[in-house]
C-alpha cells in the first residue's frame, strides 16, 4: 500500500480585522493577574512598581527550546547568558534546568561560582578578561573563549608560568549578511585571522583547543545569518580535523534569537514577522551535518540564548500616577515606572496592558515615567482605555536586560519577586534603601558640616 | 510524552478554518494540521496520533514526532490546546 504524501502540519493566524480604523493595534485585553495572582494583591504586598518573574514560564521556555534543538541535532547544551539577567534566583532556575553559565566579566564569573557553578561549566567570553581573571579561569578549568591576539598571548604566558593546561575556544566573527556587522569581537574569518589564531593554539602544548564560538548579534530577525555563521564554523572545524587532527568538543553559536518584543519603528508586531524558533533551529543545525566526522564524534552544539528564554517570563507591574493632556490634545498617562527601570524601552515598544477591566472606550495615548526628564517615555503611542489615578498596568516581556541594565537614578529600585511553580511568591531582590546607596559614598571631612541661612 | 486536549471553545470547519469565539481570532490549517486537531478531539494520546500519521503518510516516526511537537507548541501559544 502506498502512503499519502506528507506535509508538516501548519497553522497560520489570520490578521484581517486586526487593525482598527486608526491604523494602530487595539488595546490589549486587561491582564488582571500574573500566574493566577491578582496584580493588586502583588503590588499591595510588595509595592509598586514591581518586577515579577514566573518560574514556570522560565522552565517552560528552556524546555521548549531544548526540545526544538534536540529533535534536530543529537547533542545540545545551553549556557545561560548572565548579562541578560543575572539575579541569583533566575540563574539558578536555568542551572536547575541543566544550563551552564556564560559570563563576560570577572564579576559575572565570580557570581556564577558563588551560585555553585564549577569552572568546567562556565564559558568565559568577552574582550575584557583581566590577568587575574584568566588565572582563576585556568585553575578552575573554565572554558575560555579567546577574543583577540593579546588575550591569546596572555593566556600562553599564564599557562606556561602556572604550568597548567587551559581549555580554550576562539570567538570567530564573519560576514553573515546582517548589518551592523559584529566584527569588534573575536577573530575575523574572511581575512584569515581566525585560521591564524587556531594555528597558534594548535601548536601550543598548554592550550587545549576544544571549541569554536560565535555570537552574530542580538535580536536577529532572520534565520539565514545563523546558517551562514554555522557554515563558516563547520568549515573551520573540518580544517582543524584535517590539518591538526583536532576533534572539537563543541561548536557554540552564541545567542541572538529574538523574543516577542517589537522594535521601535517596526510597523508590524514582532509576533507577525519573526521566523519561528523552529526555523532558526533548522538553519543552525542543518550545516552541522556537513562536518567530516563520524556520528559518534559530532561536537556538542552550545547555545547561549538570552532574551528568547527570559523576556516573556518577566512583567513590570506599575501604577498610574495621573493623566494629562499635552498642548496638542494628546492624552498622556504617567506611571510610577520609568526608563530608569526599563532601559530596554529605548529600543522596544514594550506592550502595556491595563490591569483592570474598564469601559470599552480607548484612546491613543503616550505613557510617561515619573522621572523629571524629557527622555522618560515608555510609549509614544499606544491605544489604552481610560485610566484613573491608582489604576494599574502590566508591562509585558521585560525579563531580558531589564534588571541588569536598570539604574539607580532619581528613585530607588523596587522589589523583584518570583512567582514559584507552587503559586507562592518569593522576593528575589529586595528594594533598595537609602543606606544601600549612601553606604558606599564618602564625604571628605571638610564637607561634613554646613549651615544654611 | 505529554498528552493534550483541545480547549472547548474551538471551532474547526471542514476546509481547515479555525475560529476562537472567545477572542475573535481565526486561523487556517493544512490537511495534517486539521487531522491532528481531529485526533485530539477524539481523545487520542500524543503517541497514538504520531503512530497514525506515520502509518498513513509517507513519513518516519521521528520526523512525525518532531513536527507534531512543533505544531503542538504553536497550538499552545495560540491557546487552542492545553496539556492534560
Ligand atoms: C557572547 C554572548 N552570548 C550570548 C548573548 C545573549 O544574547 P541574546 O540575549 O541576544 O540571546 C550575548 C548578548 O549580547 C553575548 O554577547
Amino acid at each position: 500500500m502506498s502512503k499519502k504524501y506528507y506535509e508538516r502540519p501548519v497553522i497560520i493566524k489570520q490578521h484581517s480585522g486586526m487593525m482598527n480604523k486608526f491604523g494602530s493595534s487595539p488595546s490589549l485585553p486587561p491582564i488582571t493577574e500574573v500566574e493566577g495572582i491578582p496584580v493588586k494583591e502583588l503590588t499591595e504586598k510588595y509595592g509598586s512598581p514591581l518586577f515579577t518573574f514566573s518560574e514556570r514560564k522560565i522552565r517552560d521556555n528552556q524546555r521548549k527550546m531544548l526540545r526544538i534543538f534536540k529533535t534536530r541535532y543529537p547533542k545540545v547544551q545551553f549556557a545561560w547568558s548572565y548579562k541578560t539577567n543575572y539575579l541569583g534566583a533566575i540563574c539558578s532556575v536555568f542551572h536547575q534546568e541543566g544550563s551552564w553559565a556564560e559570563v563576560v566579566s570577572e564579576f559575572e564569573y565570580d557570581k556564577a561560582k558563588g551560585l555553585g557553578v564549577d569552572g568546567q561549566h562556565i564559558i568565559f567570553n568577552g574582550p575584557d578578561k583581566t590577568e587575574e581573571a584568566l588565572e582563576k579561569a585556568v585553575k578552575d578549568k573554565a572554558k575560555i573563549h579567546i577574543d583577540h591576539f593579546d588575550e591569546l598571548y596572555s593566556l600562553m604566558e599564564i599557562t606556561e608560568r602556572l604550568n597548567l593546561k587551559a581549555d580554550v575556544a576562539i570567538r570567530v566573527n564573519m560576514d553573515t549578511g546582517i548589518y551592523p556587522k559584529w566584527d569588534r569581537f573575536g577573530f575575523n574569518y574572511e581575512n584569515g585571522e581566525a585560521a591564524q589564531a587556531l594555528k597558534r593554539i594548535a601548536m601550543n602544548d598548554n592550550l587545549n583547543l576544544i571549541g569554536l564560538h560565535t555570537h552574530i548579534g542580538t535580536y536577529i530577525m532572520s534565520a539565514e545569518p545563523y546558517r551562514q555563521a554555522v557554515i563558516v564554523l563547520v568549515e573551520l572545524a573540518n580544517m582543524l580535523s584535517k590539518q591538526y587532527d583536532i576533534a572539537l568538543d563543541y561548536i557554540d553559536v552564541g545567542g541572538g534569537l529574538p523574543s516577542n518584543n517589537t522594535l521601535k519603528g517596526q510597523y508590524l508586531d514582532a509576533e507577525q514577522i519573526l521566523p519561528t524558533y523552529e526555523q532558526y533551529a533548522d538553519a543552525i543545525t542543518a550545516p552541522l551535518f556537513d562536518l567530516n566526522l563520524k556520528p559518534d564524534e559530532l561536537p556538542t552544539l552550545i547555545l547561549e540564548s538570552g532574551r528568547a528564554l527570559i523576556d516573556d517570563a518577566g512583567y513590570l507591574l506599575s501604577t498610574v500616577i495621573g493623566n494629562k493632556r499635552l498642548s496638542n490634545g494628546k492624552r498622556t498617562i504617567i506611571i510610577d515606572a520609568g526608563v530608569n527601570y526599563l532601559f530596554t524601552s529605548h529600543w522596544f515598544n514594550h506592550k502595556i496592558a491595563p490591569a483592570q477591566h474598564s469601559g470599552s472606550f480607548t484612546e491613543n495615548s503616550a505613557v510617561y515615567g515619573p522621572l523629571c526628564m524629557n527622555i522618560d517615555v515608555l510609549r509614544e503611542d499606544i491605544v489604552l482605555p481610560t485610566m484613573r489615578k491608582g489604576d494599574q498596568v502590566v508591562i509585558l516581556y521585560v525579563g531580558a536586560y531589564s534588571v541588569t541594565q536598570w539604574m539607580q537614578f532619581i528613585t530607588l529600585r523596587p522589589n523583584v519577586v518570583m512567582i514559584m511553580e507552587d503559586g507562592s511568591v518569593e522576593v528575589i531582590r529586595e528594594s533598595e534603601k537609602l543606606e544601600n546607596i549612601t553606604s558606599s559614598e564618602k564625604v571628605p571631612e571638610k564637607l561634613n558640616s554646613f549651615s544654611l541661612k | 510524552m505529554e498528552n493534550y486536549k483541545m480547549l472547548n471553545n474551538v471551532a474547526v470547519s471542514e476546509n481547515g478554518f479555525l475560529f476562537l469565539p472567545g477572542t475573535g481570532e481565526s486561523f487556517t490549517l493544512n490537511e495534517i494540521g486539521r487531522m491532528i486537531l481531529e485526533y485530539l478531539k477524539e481523545g487520542n494520546s500524543s503517541n497514538e496520533i504520531i503512530e497514525k500519521i506515520a502509518g498513513e503518510y509517507d513519513v518516519d516516526e521521528t520526523v512525525a514526532e518532531r513536527d507534531f511537537n512543533d505544531f503542538i507548541n504553536q497550538l499552545k501559544n495560540f491557546r487552542i490546546v492545553d496539556a492534560i
